[in-house]
């Protein structure tokens, strides 16, 4: 049989439709929406109490600090205490370039490593018994060189939050407790 | 058999084997207004009634909740009630959560998610969640008819 074009497409076609039906039948991971025993130690990493009444300064600093790390404010809901932001940027990783570029000399293989990534943050605040509590959680999408999407990830690294709310501390000129 | 035959049974074959999933998915544009579940089923397993009055509290608290399930709050309207939010741990789960007064004593929490590129209509998942929400209101979430 001569491969025409025609029958070239149909290969290509049959091969596709082995992804379809899965796109149609997959659901979401047990215990994706449960609560889970890191649960309370993320809250502590992620939330920090101020001394103040006042949930709107805390808000606005936030948000200034926000604009300070190059975020752009994408939407806020003052009354509820609440801001989200995102930003994109490079995401290239010197290892795993070098990986590629070995992986390259050896097998003569091209590797799609990491290229640009959305950082998304939402901050949420909340009055209670002794302050203003606030609540900062981080993820990103990482496309690689290819343009598909590599990574969809929570970030977790407890110095990313410290810092952030070091930041914070000096903005809004006071102590950020942990809860 | 002639090669042509040959040829054409293939297509034919091949042409069925593509088809056929993608009918039971129906058209891209069906999807603007269908439901698989049918509706009253859905929004009974999506909706549950919290004895409390202070809508304000239970908003923030449905916000702390999906921080706490490891979401990035999209977006929050205090005037409709609204509270929407992504999860992205290898997967995409988007989730809207309306707060609504049902009655003088009670709010209405009715919450809708997606994975990936589907509803989530399994009653499992919501489950879980209004958990997470009545220990977080410590409060019990009553199942509504």
């Amino acid at each position: 049989m001569r491969w025409t074009s025609a029958t070239l497409i149909l290969s290509t076609a049959l091969l596709a439709t082995l992804a379809i039906p899965s796109g149609c039948t997959t659901s979401i991971p047990r215990g994706a929406l449960a609560m889970s025993e890191v649960t309370l130690q993320q809250r502590q990493l992620q939330t920090r109490r101020f001394d103040t009444k006042d949930e709107k300064k805390i808000l606005t600093a936030a948000a200034g600090l926000l604009q300070d790390l190059g975020y752009t404010i994408e939407s806020s809901a003052v009354p509820v205490g609440m801001i989200m932001a995102s930003k994109d940027r490079e995401a290239v990783d010197a290892g795993q370039v070098a990986g590629a570029v070995v992986v390259a000399a050896l097998f003569g293989t091209r590797v799609a490593v990491d290229s640009h990534q959305k950082i998304r943050v939402s901050l949420v605040t909340r009055p209670v018994p002794e302050g203003i509590a606030l609540r900062v959680t981080f993820q990103r999408i990482v496309w690689n060189t290819d343009n598909n999407i590599s990574r969809l990830e929570f970030l977790d690294d407890p110095a990313m939050y410290q810092e952030f709310f070091d930041k914070l501390s000096k903005a809004v000129f006071l102590e950020a407790h942990s809860i | 058999m002639t090669r042509g035959h040959v040829e054409l049974a293939v297509r034919i074959f091949a042409g069925a084997v593509v088809l056929a999933p993608l009918a039971s998915c129906g058209t891209s544009k069906s999807h603007v207004l269908s439901t698989n579940e049918s509706q009253v089923k859905l929004r009974s397993i999506q909706t549950r009634a919290f004895d409390t009055t202070d809508r304000e509290k239970m908003l923030r608290t449905v916000m702390a909740t999906l921080q706490d399930l490891g979401f990035v709050i999209d977006s929050a309207d205090e005037t409709l009630g609204t509270v929407s939010a992504t999860k992205l741990s290898g997967y995409v789960v988007k989730m809207t959560v309306s707060v609504r007064a049902r009655n003088e004593s009670q709010q209405l929490v009715r919450a809708n998610a997606q994975y990936n590129l589907k509803a989530i209509e399994d009653p499992e998942p919501y489950q879980q969640f209004f958990a997470a929400l009545e220990k977080a209101m410590f409060l019990t979430a009553h199942q509504v008819d």
